[in-house]
Protein backbone atom coordinates (compact mmCIF):
# COMPACT_ATOMS: atom_id res chain seq x y z
CA UNK A 1 0.00 0.00 0.00
CA UNK A 2 1.47 3.29 -1.02
CA UNK A 3 1.50 6.31 1.26
CA UNK A 4 -1.08 7.96 -0.97
CA UNK A 5 -3.41 5.01 -0.59
CA UNK A 6 -3.03 5.19 3.17
CA UNK A 7 -3.75 8.90 3.24
CA UNK A 8 -6.61 8.81 0.76
CA UNK A 9 -9.43 8.01 3.20
CA UNK A 10 -8.35 10.85 5.45
CA UNK A 11 -8.37 13.24 2.53
CA UNK A 12 -11.83 12.09 1.59
CA UNK A 13 -13.39 12.59 5.00
CA UNK A 14 -11.42 15.75 5.80
CA UNK A 15 -13.72 18.42 4.26
CA UNK A 16 -16.78 17.08 6.04
CA UNK A 17 -14.98 16.56 9.34
CA UNK A 18 -13.53 20.09 9.20
CA UNK A 19 -16.99 21.55 8.70
CA UNK A 20 -18.37 19.50 11.60
CA UNK A 21 -15.44 20.40 13.81
CA UNK A 22 -15.75 24.11 13.03
CA UNK A 23 -19.50 24.49 13.18
CA UNK A 24 -20.70 21.72 15.50
CA UNK A 25 -17.99 20.32 17.75
CA UNK A 26 -15.99 23.44 18.50
CA UNK A 27 -19.09 25.56 19.20
CA UNK A 28 -20.14 23.08 21.87
CA UNK A 29 -16.91 23.57 23.77
CA UNK A 30 -17.04 27.30 23.15
CA UNK A 31 -20.57 27.35 24.55
CA UNK A 32 -19.50 25.43 27.66
CA UNK A 33 -16.65 27.92 28.08
CA UNK A 34 -18.93 30.92 27.63
CA UNK A 35 -21.43 29.52 30.11
CA UNK A 36 -18.96 30.30 32.90
CA UNK A 37 -18.64 33.97 32.05
CA UNK A 38 -20.67 37.10 32.43
CA UNK A 39 -20.54 38.84 29.07
CA UNK A 40 -22.83 41.18 27.16
CA UNK A 41 -21.32 40.60 23.69
CA UNK A 42 -20.29 44.26 23.26
CA UNK A 43 -17.90 44.74 26.14
CA UNK A 44 -14.29 43.67 25.50
CA UNK A 45 -13.98 41.91 28.85
CA UNK A 46 -15.59 38.70 29.94
CA UNK A 47 -15.94 38.21 33.68
CA UNK A 48 -15.40 34.70 35.00
CA UNK A 49 -18.29 33.69 37.25
CA UNK A 50 -17.87 29.91 37.51
CA UNK A 51 -21.17 28.09 37.85
CA UNK A 52 -23.09 31.18 38.92
CA UNK A 53 -25.05 31.31 35.63
CA UNK A 54 -26.28 27.76 36.19
CA UNK A 55 -27.24 28.49 39.80
CA UNK A 56 -29.14 31.60 38.71
CA UNK A 57 -30.86 29.76 35.91
CA UNK A 58 -32.02 26.82 37.98
CA UNK A 59 -33.22 29.14 40.73
CA UNK A 60 -35.29 31.18 38.32
CA UNK A 61 -38.97 30.13 38.20
CA UNK A 62 -39.26 31.29 34.58
CA UNK A 63 -36.51 28.92 33.51
CA UNK A 64 -38.04 26.02 35.39
CA UNK A 65 -41.23 26.67 33.54
CA UNK A 66 -39.28 26.73 30.28
CA UNK A 67 -37.86 23.31 31.13
CA UNK A 68 -41.24 21.88 31.96
CA UNK A 69 -42.82 23.48 28.86
CA UNK A 70 -40.17 21.92 26.64
CA UNK A 71 -40.60 18.51 28.27
CA UNK A 72 -44.39 18.57 28.08
CA UNK A 73 -44.26 19.77 24.48
CA UNK A 74 -41.77 17.07 23.47
CA UNK A 75 -43.50 14.19 25.24
CA UNK A 76 -46.92 15.14 23.89
CA UNK A 77 -45.72 15.80 20.36
CA UNK A 78 -43.63 12.65 20.08
CA UNK A 79 -46.22 10.26 21.54
CA UNK A 80 -49.17 11.77 19.69
CA UNK A 81 -47.38 12.00 16.36
CA UNK A 82 -45.87 8.53 16.49
CA UNK A 83 -48.97 6.89 17.96
CA UNK A 84 -51.54 8.42 15.62
CA UNK A 85 -49.23 7.92 12.66
CA UNK A 86 -48.97 4.20 13.43
CA UNK A 87 -52.77 3.88 13.55
CA UNK A 88 -53.09 5.83 10.31
CA UNK A 89 -50.47 3.64 8.67
CA UNK A 90 -52.23 0.40 9.67
CA UNK A 91 -55.43 1.87 8.28
CA UNK A 92 -54.05 3.33 5.07
CA UNK A 93 -51.55 0.64 4.14
CA UNK A 94 -53.22 -0.11 0.82
CA UNK A 95 -52.17 0.51 -2.71
CA UNK A 96 -54.87 2.33 -4.62
CA UNK A 97 -55.13 5.64 -6.38
CA UNK A 98 -57.35 7.03 -3.66
CA UNK A 99 -55.08 5.90 -0.85
CA UNK A 100 -52.14 7.40 -2.70
CA UNK A 101 -54.02 10.67 -2.96
CA UNK A 102 -54.85 10.71 0.76
CA UNK A 103 -51.25 9.89 1.62
CA UNK A 104 -50.10 12.80 -0.53
CA UNK A 105 -52.55 15.14 1.16
CA UNK A 106 -51.50 14.31 4.70
CA UNK A 107 -47.83 14.42 3.72
CA UNK A 108 -47.97 17.90 2.18
CA UNK A 109 -47.41 19.93 5.39
CA UNK A 110 -44.07 18.20 5.80
CA UNK A 111 -42.49 19.99 2.86
CA UNK A 112 -43.90 23.43 3.64
CA UNK A 113 -41.99 26.09 5.49
CA UNK A 114 -42.72 26.35 9.20
CA UNK A 115 -43.19 30.06 8.60
CA UNK A 116 -46.17 29.34 6.36
CA UNK A 117 -47.57 26.81 8.76
CA UNK A 118 -47.17 29.13 11.73
CA UNK A 119 -48.82 32.05 9.96
CA UNK A 120 -51.60 29.88 8.62
CA UNK A 121 -52.38 28.35 12.00
CA UNK A 122 -52.18 31.69 13.80
CA UNK A 123 -54.97 32.76 11.50
CA UNK A 124 -56.91 29.49 11.85
CA UNK A 125 -56.64 29.82 15.63
CA UNK A 126 -57.63 33.48 15.72
CA UNK A 127 -59.96 33.74 18.75
CA UNK A 128 -62.38 36.10 17.04
CA UNK A 129 -62.52 35.27 13.33
CA UNK A 130 -60.57 32.00 13.12
CA UNK A 131 -61.83 29.02 11.18
CA UNK A 132 -61.12 26.62 14.02
CA UNK A 133 -63.59 28.28 16.33
CA UNK A 134 -66.17 28.06 13.58
CA UNK A 135 -65.46 24.32 13.16
CA UNK A 136 -65.75 23.53 16.87
CA UNK A 137 -68.82 25.78 16.91
CA UNK A 138 -70.43 23.44 14.36
CA UNK A 139 -69.79 20.62 16.82
CA UNK A 140 -71.55 22.61 19.52
CA UNK A 141 -68.57 23.91 21.44
CA UNK A 142 -67.99 27.50 22.50
CA UNK A 143 -65.14 29.64 21.23
CA UNK A 144 -61.66 28.84 22.47
CA UNK A 145 -58.82 31.30 22.94
CA UNK A 146 -56.23 28.85 21.52
CA UNK A 147 -52.85 30.61 21.49
CA UNK A 148 -54.04 33.59 23.51
CA UNK A 149 -54.74 31.73 26.74
CA UNK A 150 -52.04 30.09 28.88
CA UNK A 151 -54.15 27.00 29.48
CA UNK A 152 -54.51 26.15 25.79
CA UNK A 153 -51.47 27.76 24.18
CA UNK A 154 -48.96 24.93 24.57
CA UNK A 155 -51.41 22.23 23.50
CA UNK A 156 -52.31 24.37 20.48
CA UNK A 157 -48.67 24.36 19.45
CA UNK A 158 -48.54 20.58 19.95
CA UNK A 159 -51.57 20.33 17.66
CA UNK A 160 -49.77 22.22 14.92
CA UNK A 161 -46.67 20.06 15.31
CA UNK A 162 -48.71 16.86 15.12
CA UNK A 163 -50.56 18.18 12.07
CA UNK A 164 -47.28 18.89 10.37
CA UNK A 165 -45.52 15.66 11.32
CA UNK A 166 -48.31 13.14 10.97
CA UNK A 167 -48.07 12.53 7.24
CA UNK A 168 -44.34 11.99 7.22
CA UNK A 169 -44.50 9.64 10.18
CA UNK A 170 -47.42 7.68 8.73
CA UNK A 171 -45.66 7.23 5.41
CA UNK A 172 -42.49 6.03 7.10
CA UNK A 173 -44.61 3.51 9.00
CA UNK A 174 -46.30 2.42 5.78
CA UNK A 175 -42.88 1.88 4.24
CA UNK A 176 -41.97 -0.18 7.30
CA UNK A 177 -45.16 -2.23 7.07
CA UNK A 178 -44.60 -2.91 3.40
CA UNK A 179 -41.10 -4.18 4.06
CA UNK A 180 -42.51 -6.95 6.29
CA UNK A 181 -42.47 -10.06 4.08
CA UNK A 182 -45.95 -11.19 2.99
CA UNK A 183 -45.32 -14.81 3.93
CA UNK A 184 -45.07 -13.80 7.57
CA UNK A 185 -48.61 -12.45 7.43
CA UNK A 186 -49.69 -15.64 5.69
CA UNK A 187 -48.09 -17.81 8.33
CA UNK A 188 -49.86 -15.79 11.01
CA UNK A 189 -53.23 -16.15 9.33
CA UNK A 190 -52.66 -19.89 8.83
CA UNK A 191 -51.97 -20.18 12.52
CA UNK A 192 -55.28 -18.38 13.09
CA UNK A 193 -53.49 -15.81 15.13
CA UNK A 194 -55.86 -13.12 16.40
CA UNK A 195 -55.38 -9.68 14.83
CA UNK A 196 -54.30 -8.20 18.15
CA UNK A 197 -51.76 -10.99 18.72
CA UNK A 198 -50.46 -10.58 15.17
CA UNK A 199 -50.07 -6.89 15.87
CA UNK A 200 -48.28 -7.14 19.23
CA UNK A 201 -46.23 -10.27 18.59
CA UNK A 202 -45.41 -9.77 14.96
CA UNK A 203 -46.00 -6.36 13.42
CA UNK A 204 -44.81 -4.33 16.38
CA UNK A 205 -41.46 -6.16 16.79
CA UNK A 206 -40.87 -6.01 13.04
CA UNK A 207 -41.61 -2.29 13.12
CA UNK A 208 -39.36 -1.52 16.07
CA UNK A 209 -36.47 -0.16 13.95
CA UNK A 210 -38.95 2.20 12.32
CA UNK A 211 -40.39 3.27 15.66
CA UNK A 212 -36.86 3.83 16.91
CA UNK A 213 -36.03 6.00 13.93
CA UNK A 214 -39.20 8.05 14.22
CA UNK A 215 -39.04 8.62 17.96
CA UNK A 216 -35.46 9.85 17.67
CA UNK A 217 -36.24 12.13 14.74
CA UNK A 218 -39.37 13.50 16.41
CA UNK A 219 -37.62 14.04 19.69
CA UNK A 220 -34.76 15.95 18.13
CA UNK A 221 -37.27 18.04 16.19
CA UNK A 222 -39.44 18.78 19.21
CA UNK A 223 -36.56 19.75 21.43
CA UNK A 224 -35.42 22.40 19.02
CA UNK A 225 -38.87 23.83 18.41
CA UNK A 226 -38.50 27.50 17.67
CA UNK A 227 -40.29 28.71 14.54
CA UNK A 228 -43.85 28.11 15.63
CA UNK A 229 -43.13 29.75 18.98
CA UNK A 230 -41.28 32.74 17.55
CA UNK A 231 -44.03 33.44 15.04
CA UNK A 232 -47.18 32.33 16.84
CA UNK A 233 -46.71 33.14 20.52
CA UNK A 234 -43.29 34.68 21.26
CA UNK A 235 -43.19 32.44 24.31
CA UNK A 236 -46.40 33.85 25.75
CA UNK A 237 -48.94 34.29 27.08
CA UNK A 238 -47.28 34.59 30.49
CA UNK A 239 -44.37 32.34 29.54
CA UNK A 240 -46.69 29.40 28.88
CA UNK A 241 -45.09 28.48 25.55
CA UNK A 242 -41.52 29.55 26.21
CA UNK A 243 -39.22 26.66 25.34
CA UNK A 244 -35.47 26.18 25.59
CA UNK A 245 -34.34 27.31 22.16
CA UNK A 246 -36.60 30.36 22.24
CA UNK A 247 -35.36 31.18 25.73
CA UNK A 248 -31.73 30.97 24.59
CA UNK A 249 -32.59 33.12 21.59
CA UNK A 250 -34.20 35.80 23.73
CA UNK A 251 -31.41 35.92 26.28
CA UNK A 252 -28.71 35.91 23.61
CA UNK A 253 -30.13 38.31 21.07
CA UNK A 254 -32.50 40.53 22.99
CA UNK A 255 -31.00 40.80 26.45
CA UNK A 256 -27.39 40.14 25.33
CA UNK A 257 -26.66 37.92 28.30
CA UNK A 258 -24.35 35.60 26.40
CA UNK A 259 -23.06 33.65 29.41
CA UNK A 260 -26.54 33.13 30.75
CA UNK A 261 -27.89 32.00 27.37
CA UNK A 262 -24.90 29.67 26.93
CA UNK A 263 -25.59 28.09 30.31
CA UNK A 264 -29.16 27.40 29.17
CA UNK A 265 -27.68 25.93 25.99
CA UNK A 266 -25.45 23.62 28.01
CA UNK A 267 -28.45 22.43 30.01
CA UNK A 268 -30.29 21.66 26.76
CA UNK A 269 -27.20 19.82 25.54
CA UNK A 270 -27.10 17.68 28.67
CA UNK A 271 -30.80 16.82 28.39
CA UNK A 272 -30.54 15.87 24.73
CA UNK A 273 -27.38 13.86 25.47
CA UNK A 274 -28.91 11.91 28.35
CA UNK A 275 -32.10 11.18 26.41
CA UNK A 276 -30.17 9.98 23.41
CA UNK A 277 -28.02 7.69 25.53
CA UNK A 278 -30.95 6.22 27.44
CA UNK A 279 -32.68 5.65 24.19
CA UNK A 280 -29.76 3.88 22.56
CA UNK A 281 -29.32 1.72 25.66
CA UNK A 282 -32.98 0.72 25.74
CA UNK A 283 -32.99 0.03 22.07
CA UNK A 284 -29.87 -2.05 21.93
CA UNK A 285 -31.66 -4.46 24.27
CA UNK A 286 -35.05 -4.37 22.67
CA UNK A 287 -34.92 -3.55 19.03
CA UNK A 288 -35.54 -6.52 16.82
CA UNK A 289 -33.24 -5.96 13.90
CA UNK A 290 -33.84 -7.70 10.64
CA UNK B 1 -72.85 -26.63 11.81
CA UNK B 2 -75.56 -27.35 9.33
CA UNK B 3 -74.55 -30.96 8.88
CA UNK B 4 -74.52 -31.59 12.61
CA UNK B 5 -77.89 -29.89 13.12
CA UNK B 6 -79.44 -32.06 10.49
CA UNK B 7 -78.60 -35.28 12.24
CA UNK B 8 -79.89 -34.13 15.60
CA UNK B 9 -82.70 -36.39 16.65
CA UNK B 10 -81.67 -38.95 14.09
CA UNK B 11 -84.36 -37.99 11.64
CA UNK B 12 -84.08 -36.01 8.43
CA UNK B 13 -85.13 -32.45 8.81
CA UNK B 14 -88.29 -31.42 7.03
CA UNK B 15 -88.60 -29.04 4.15
CA UNK B 16 -89.89 -26.27 6.41
CA UNK B 17 -86.81 -26.44 8.61
CA UNK B 18 -84.62 -26.45 5.53
CA UNK B 19 -86.31 -23.26 4.36
CA UNK B 20 -85.77 -21.70 7.76
CA UNK B 21 -82.11 -22.55 7.50
CA UNK B 22 -81.59 -20.96 4.14
CA UNK B 23 -83.45 -17.88 5.21
CA UNK B 24 -81.26 -17.55 8.31
CA UNK B 25 -78.23 -18.10 6.18
CA UNK B 26 -79.24 -15.54 3.62
CA UNK B 27 -80.15 -13.12 6.39
CA UNK B 28 -76.69 -13.65 7.82
CA UNK B 29 -75.19 -13.05 4.41
CA UNK B 30 -77.21 -9.89 3.90
CA UNK B 31 -76.15 -8.75 7.34
CA UNK B 32 -72.53 -9.48 6.56
CA UNK B 33 -72.79 -7.68 3.25
CA UNK B 34 -74.41 -4.71 4.95
CA UNK B 35 -71.69 -4.70 7.57
CA UNK B 36 -69.03 -4.79 4.91
CA UNK B 37 -70.69 -1.95 3.00
CA UNK B 38 -70.98 0.05 6.23
CA UNK B 39 -67.32 -0.54 6.97
CA UNK B 40 -66.38 0.54 3.48
CA UNK B 41 -68.48 3.67 3.81
CA UNK B 42 -66.92 4.37 7.19
CA UNK B 43 -63.47 3.85 5.75
CA UNK B 44 -64.24 6.23 2.89
CA UNK B 45 -65.75 8.80 5.23
CA UNK B 46 -62.68 8.57 7.43
CA UNK B 47 -60.33 9.08 4.52
CA UNK B 48 -62.36 12.04 3.31
CA UNK B 49 -62.31 13.57 6.79
CA UNK B 50 -58.55 13.13 6.80
CA UNK B 51 -58.19 14.90 3.45
CA UNK B 52 -60.39 17.69 4.78
CA UNK B 53 -58.26 18.14 7.90
CA UNK B 54 -55.20 18.58 5.74
CA UNK B 55 -56.67 20.41 2.75
CA UNK B 56 -59.02 22.82 4.50
CA UNK B 57 -56.31 25.05 5.97
CA UNK B 58 -54.85 25.55 2.49
CA UNK B 59 -58.22 26.26 0.91
CA UNK B 60 -58.84 28.71 3.73
CA UNK B 61 -55.50 30.36 3.05
CA UNK B 62 -56.38 30.88 -0.62
CA UNK B 63 -59.83 32.14 0.28
CA UNK B 64 -58.44 34.64 2.80
CA UNK B 65 -55.76 35.86 0.40
CA UNK B 66 -58.48 37.06 -1.98
CA UNK B 67 -60.61 38.90 0.55
CA UNK B 68 -60.84 42.54 1.52
CA UNK B 69 -59.78 43.33 5.07
CA UNK B 70 -63.37 43.79 6.34
CA UNK B 71 -64.28 40.47 4.75
CA UNK B 72 -61.70 38.70 6.92
CA UNK B 73 -63.51 40.03 9.97
CA UNK B 74 -66.81 38.25 9.48
CA UNK B 75 -67.92 35.52 11.82
CA UNK B 76 -69.12 32.95 10.97
CA UNK B 77 -66.56 33.09 8.16
CA UNK B 78 -67.49 33.08 4.49
CA UNK B 79 -65.59 30.77 2.17
CA UNK B 80 -65.91 32.66 -1.10
CA UNK B 81 -65.00 36.35 -1.29
CA UNK B 82 -67.52 38.53 -3.15
CA UNK B 83 -65.00 39.75 -5.70
CA UNK B 84 -61.44 38.39 -5.49
CA UNK B 85 -58.85 41.02 -4.59
CA UNK B 86 -55.77 40.09 -6.64
CA UNK B 87 -54.12 43.31 -5.49
CA UNK B 88 -53.33 41.57 -2.17
CA UNK B 89 -50.55 39.62 -3.87
CA UNK B 90 -48.92 42.76 -5.25
CA UNK B 91 -49.31 44.41 -1.85
CA UNK B 92 -47.63 41.47 -0.14
CA UNK B 93 -44.77 41.46 -2.67
CA UNK B 94 -44.25 45.20 -2.15
CA UNK B 95 -43.93 45.06 1.63
CA UNK B 96 -40.20 44.41 1.26
CA UNK B 97 -37.38 43.72 -1.21
CA UNK B 98 -38.89 40.44 -2.29
CA UNK B 99 -36.82 40.01 -5.43
CA UNK B 100 -33.72 40.12 -3.26
CA UNK B 101 -35.21 37.67 -0.77
CA UNK B 102 -35.98 35.33 -3.63
CA UNK B 103 -32.48 35.51 -5.14
CA UNK B 104 -30.94 35.01 -1.68
CA UNK B 105 -33.09 31.95 -1.09
CA UNK B 106 -31.98 30.40 -4.38
CA UNK B 107 -28.28 31.22 -3.90
CA UNK B 108 -28.19 29.84 -0.38
CA UNK B 109 -30.19 26.65 -0.95
CA UNK B 110 -28.28 25.81 -4.16
CA UNK B 111 -24.91 26.74 -2.66
CA UNK B 112 -25.50 24.49 0.32
CA UNK B 113 -26.59 21.65 -1.93
CA UNK B 114 -23.52 21.81 -4.16
CA UNK B 115 -21.07 21.95 -1.26
CA UNK B 116 -22.86 19.13 0.51
CA UNK B 117 -22.56 16.90 -2.54
CA UNK B 118 -18.86 17.65 -2.75
CA UNK B 119 -18.24 16.83 0.91
CA UNK B 120 -20.60 13.96 1.66
CA UNK B 121 -19.88 11.74 -1.34
CA UNK B 122 -16.16 11.21 -0.66
CA UNK B 123 -16.63 11.07 3.11
CA UNK B 124 -19.42 8.52 3.05
CA UNK B 125 -17.51 6.45 0.50
CA UNK B 126 -14.41 6.39 2.66
CA UNK B 127 -16.42 5.43 5.75
CA UNK B 128 -18.23 2.67 3.88
CA UNK B 129 -15.40 1.18 1.88
CA UNK B 130 -12.01 1.79 3.47
CA UNK B 131 -10.51 0.49 6.67
CA UNK B 132 -8.33 3.14 8.20
CA UNK B 133 -6.97 4.00 11.61
CA UNK B 134 -9.23 6.34 13.53
CA UNK B 135 -12.19 5.76 11.24
CA UNK B 136 -14.34 4.83 14.23
CA UNK B 137 -13.39 8.02 15.99
CA UNK B 138 -14.04 10.15 12.91
CA UNK B 139 -17.36 8.44 12.29
CA UNK B 140 -18.12 9.11 15.94
CA UNK B 141 -17.78 12.81 15.14
CA UNK B 142 -20.33 12.36 12.35
CA UNK B 143 -22.73 10.58 14.69
CA UNK B 144 -22.33 13.21 17.39
CA UNK B 145 -23.00 15.92 14.81
CA UNK B 146 -26.08 14.02 13.69
CA UNK B 147 -27.37 14.19 17.24
CA UNK B 148 -26.64 17.88 17.80
CA UNK B 149 -29.55 20.07 16.83
CA UNK B 150 -28.20 23.06 14.91
CA UNK B 151 -30.57 25.15 16.97
CA UNK B 152 -28.67 24.29 20.10
CA UNK B 153 -25.37 25.83 19.11
CA UNK B 154 -26.45 28.88 17.16
CA UNK B 155 -25.13 31.27 19.77
CA UNK B 156 -21.46 30.20 19.61
CA UNK B 157 -21.72 29.83 15.82
CA UNK B 158 -23.08 33.36 15.64
CA UNK B 159 -20.07 34.63 17.59
CA UNK B 160 -17.78 32.58 15.37
CA UNK B 161 -19.27 33.94 12.15
CA UNK B 162 -19.17 37.42 13.59
CA UNK B 163 -15.44 36.96 14.28
CA UNK B 164 -14.94 35.77 10.68
CA UNK B 165 -16.95 38.82 9.48
CA UNK B 166 -19.41 36.46 7.82
CA UNK B 167 -22.64 37.76 9.32
CA UNK B 168 -25.09 39.10 6.73
CA UNK B 169 -23.30 37.26 3.94
CA UNK B 170 -24.42 34.35 1.78
CA UNK B 171 -21.29 32.45 2.73
CA UNK B 172 -22.10 32.76 6.42
CA UNK B 173 -25.46 31.14 5.80
CA UNK B 174 -23.98 28.43 3.58
CA UNK B 175 -20.76 27.34 5.33
CA UNK B 176 -22.18 25.81 8.53
CA UNK B 177 -24.24 23.49 6.32
CA UNK B 178 -21.56 22.76 3.73
CA UNK B 179 -21.62 19.17 4.90
CA UNK B 180 -24.35 17.02 6.37
CA UNK B 181 -24.04 14.27 8.94
CA UNK B 182 -27.43 12.96 7.90
CA UNK B 183 -26.29 12.79 4.28
CA UNK B 184 -23.12 10.93 5.18
CA UNK B 185 -25.11 8.53 7.31
CA UNK B 186 -27.57 7.78 4.50
CA UNK B 187 -25.01 7.54 1.76
CA UNK B 188 -22.61 5.40 3.76
CA UNK B 189 -25.29 2.78 4.16
CA UNK B 190 -26.01 2.87 0.44
CA UNK B 191 -22.33 2.44 -0.40
CA UNK B 192 -22.03 -0.46 2.04
CA UNK B 193 -24.83 -2.32 0.30
CA UNK B 194 -23.01 -2.48 -3.03
CA UNK B 195 -21.58 -5.95 -3.49
CA UNK B 196 -17.83 -6.43 -3.31
CA UNK B 197 -17.74 -8.49 -6.50
CA UNK B 198 -18.60 -5.49 -8.61
CA UNK B 199 -15.79 -3.51 -7.07
CA UNK B 200 -13.29 -6.34 -7.43
CA UNK B 201 -14.17 -6.71 -11.11
CA UNK B 202 -13.51 -3.02 -11.66
CA UNK B 203 -10.26 -3.21 -9.72
CA UNK B 204 -9.09 -6.16 -11.84
CA UNK B 205 -9.48 -3.88 -14.84
CA UNK B 206 -6.83 -1.69 -13.23
CA UNK B 207 -9.16 1.29 -13.28
CA UNK B 208 -8.07 4.21 -11.14
CA UNK B 209 -9.86 4.31 -7.81
CA UNK B 210 -11.40 7.76 -8.32
CA UNK B 211 -12.70 6.64 -11.69
CA UNK B 212 -14.31 3.60 -10.10
CA UNK B 213 -15.95 5.83 -7.53
CA UNK B 214 -17.32 8.34 -10.01
CA UNK B 215 -18.21 6.02 -12.87
CA UNK B 216 -19.46 2.96 -11.03
CA UNK B 217 -20.16 3.56 -7.36
CA UNK B 218 -21.86 6.97 -7.42
CA UNK B 219 -24.38 6.02 -10.13
CA UNK B 220 -25.33 3.01 -8.01
CA UNK B 221 -26.38 5.22 -5.13
CA UNK B 222 -28.12 7.81 -7.29
CA UNK B 223 -31.57 7.23 -5.77
CA UNK B 224 -30.20 8.00 -2.32
CA UNK B 225 -28.39 11.06 -3.66
CA UNK B 226 -31.60 12.36 -5.24
CA UNK B 227 -33.40 11.67 -1.98
CA UNK B 228 -30.90 13.63 -0.04
CA UNK B 229 -30.77 16.48 -2.56
CA UNK B 230 -34.55 16.95 -2.45
CA UNK B 231 -34.53 16.75 1.31
CA UNK B 232 -31.70 19.24 1.69
CA UNK B 233 -33.03 21.75 -0.83
CA UNK B 234 -36.51 21.83 0.64
CA UNK B 235 -35.18 22.04 4.20
CA UNK B 236 -32.93 25.01 3.47
CA UNK B 237 -35.41 26.72 1.16
CA UNK B 238 -37.90 26.65 4.01
CA UNK B 239 -35.48 27.50 6.78
CA UNK B 240 -36.42 30.45 8.94
CA UNK B 241 -34.34 30.04 12.05
CA UNK B 242 -30.81 30.17 10.71
CA UNK B 243 -31.21 33.19 8.40
CA UNK B 244 -33.12 34.97 11.17
CA UNK B 245 -30.36 34.45 13.68
CA UNK B 246 -27.40 35.05 11.37
CA UNK B 247 -28.57 38.26 9.71
CA UNK B 248 -29.06 41.74 11.07
CA UNK B 249 -30.05 43.46 7.82
CA UNK B 250 -31.70 42.69 4.49
CA UNK B 251 -28.52 41.83 2.51
CA UNK B 252 -28.72 38.06 2.85
CA UNK B 253 -32.25 37.55 4.16
CA UNK B 254 -34.43 34.91 2.55
CA UNK B 255 -38.08 34.53 1.51
CA UNK B 256 -39.42 32.97 4.73
CA UNK B 257 -38.05 35.95 6.69
CA UNK B 258 -39.65 38.37 4.26
CA UNK B 259 -43.03 36.69 4.62
CA UNK B 260 -42.82 36.52 8.41
CA UNK B 261 -41.93 40.21 8.44
CA UNK B 262 -45.20 41.22 6.80
CA UNK B 263 -46.79 40.53 10.12
CA UNK B 264 -44.41 42.79 12.01
CA UNK B 265 -44.74 45.65 9.51
CA UNK B 266 -48.47 46.05 9.75
CA UNK B 267 -49.99 47.33 12.96
CA UNK B 268 -53.36 45.63 12.46
CA UNK B 269 -53.43 41.96 11.58
CA UNK B 270 -53.96 42.19 7.82
CA UNK B 271 -54.60 38.51 7.39
CA UNK B 272 -55.54 38.88 3.73
CA UNK B 273 -52.14 40.37 2.78
CA UNK B 274 -50.37 37.93 5.05
CA UNK B 275 -52.07 34.92 3.49
CA UNK B 276 -51.30 36.27 0.00
CA UNK B 277 -47.63 36.50 0.93
CA UNK B 278 -47.82 33.08 2.49
CA UNK B 279 -49.22 31.68 -0.74
CA UNK B 280 -46.29 33.17 -2.67
CA UNK B 281 -44.00 31.14 -0.42
CA UNK B 282 -46.05 27.94 -0.42
CA UNK B 283 -47.40 27.73 -3.97
CA UNK B 284 -44.16 26.83 -5.80
CA UNK B 285 -43.37 24.00 -3.40
CA UNK B 286 -46.94 22.70 -3.41
CA UNK B 287 -47.07 22.77 -7.23
CA UNK B 288 -43.79 20.86 -7.47
CA UNK B 289 -45.06 18.47 -4.84
CA UNK B 290 -48.27 17.64 -6.66
CA UNK B 291 -46.46 17.26 -9.98
CA UNK B 292 -43.85 14.88 -8.64
CA UNK B 293 -45.59 13.70 -5.50
CA UNK B 294 -44.52 10.11 -5.88
CA UNK B 295 -40.83 10.87 -6.29
CA UNK B 296 -40.78 13.36 -3.43
CA UNK B 297 -42.56 11.04 -1.02
CA UNK B 298 -40.25 8.28 -2.13
CA UNK B 299 -37.32 10.61 -1.62
CA UNK B 300 -38.33 11.54 1.89
CA UNK B 301 -39.71 8.27 3.08
CA UNK B 302 -38.83 5.14 1.21
CA UNK B 303 -35.20 5.72 0.43
CA UNK B 304 -34.56 7.49 3.66
CA UNK B 305 -35.39 4.76 6.11
CA UNK B 306 -33.76 1.62 4.87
Amino acid sequence: MTVWEKLRPYGMVAPAIIIFALFFIYPIFYMIYLSMFDWNFVSPTKTYVGFQNFKDLLAEPDFRQVLSNTTVYTVLTVTLTTGIALLLALWMNRKSFFHGFVQGAIFSPHIISLVSISLLWSWLMDPEYGLLNWVIGLAGFGKLEWLSHPSTSLISLVMVAVWKGLGYNALVFIAGLQSIPADIYEAASLDRSKPWTTFTKLILPMLSPTIFFLVIINMIGSFQVFETIAIMTQGGPVNSTNTLVYYIYEYGFRFFKIGYASAAGVILLVIVGILTMIYFKLLSNRVHYR
Amino acid sequence: MKAIDRTIGGSPIGAAAEDKWTSIRSKKMILRKALRAALRALNLAGLLALVLIFAMPFVWMISTSLKTLPETMIFPPEWIPKSPVWQNYADAWNTGPFLRYFVNSVVIAVGILILQMLTIIPASYAFARYKFKGSNFLFGIVMVTLMIPAQLIFLPVYLELSAFKLLNTHLGLILPFASSAFGIFLLRQAFMQISDELLEAARLDQAAEWKIIIKIMVPMVKPVLVTFALFSFIAHWNDYFWPLVMTTNETARTLPLGIAKIREVEGVATWNILMAGNLILVAPILVVFFLSQRQIIKAFVYNGVK
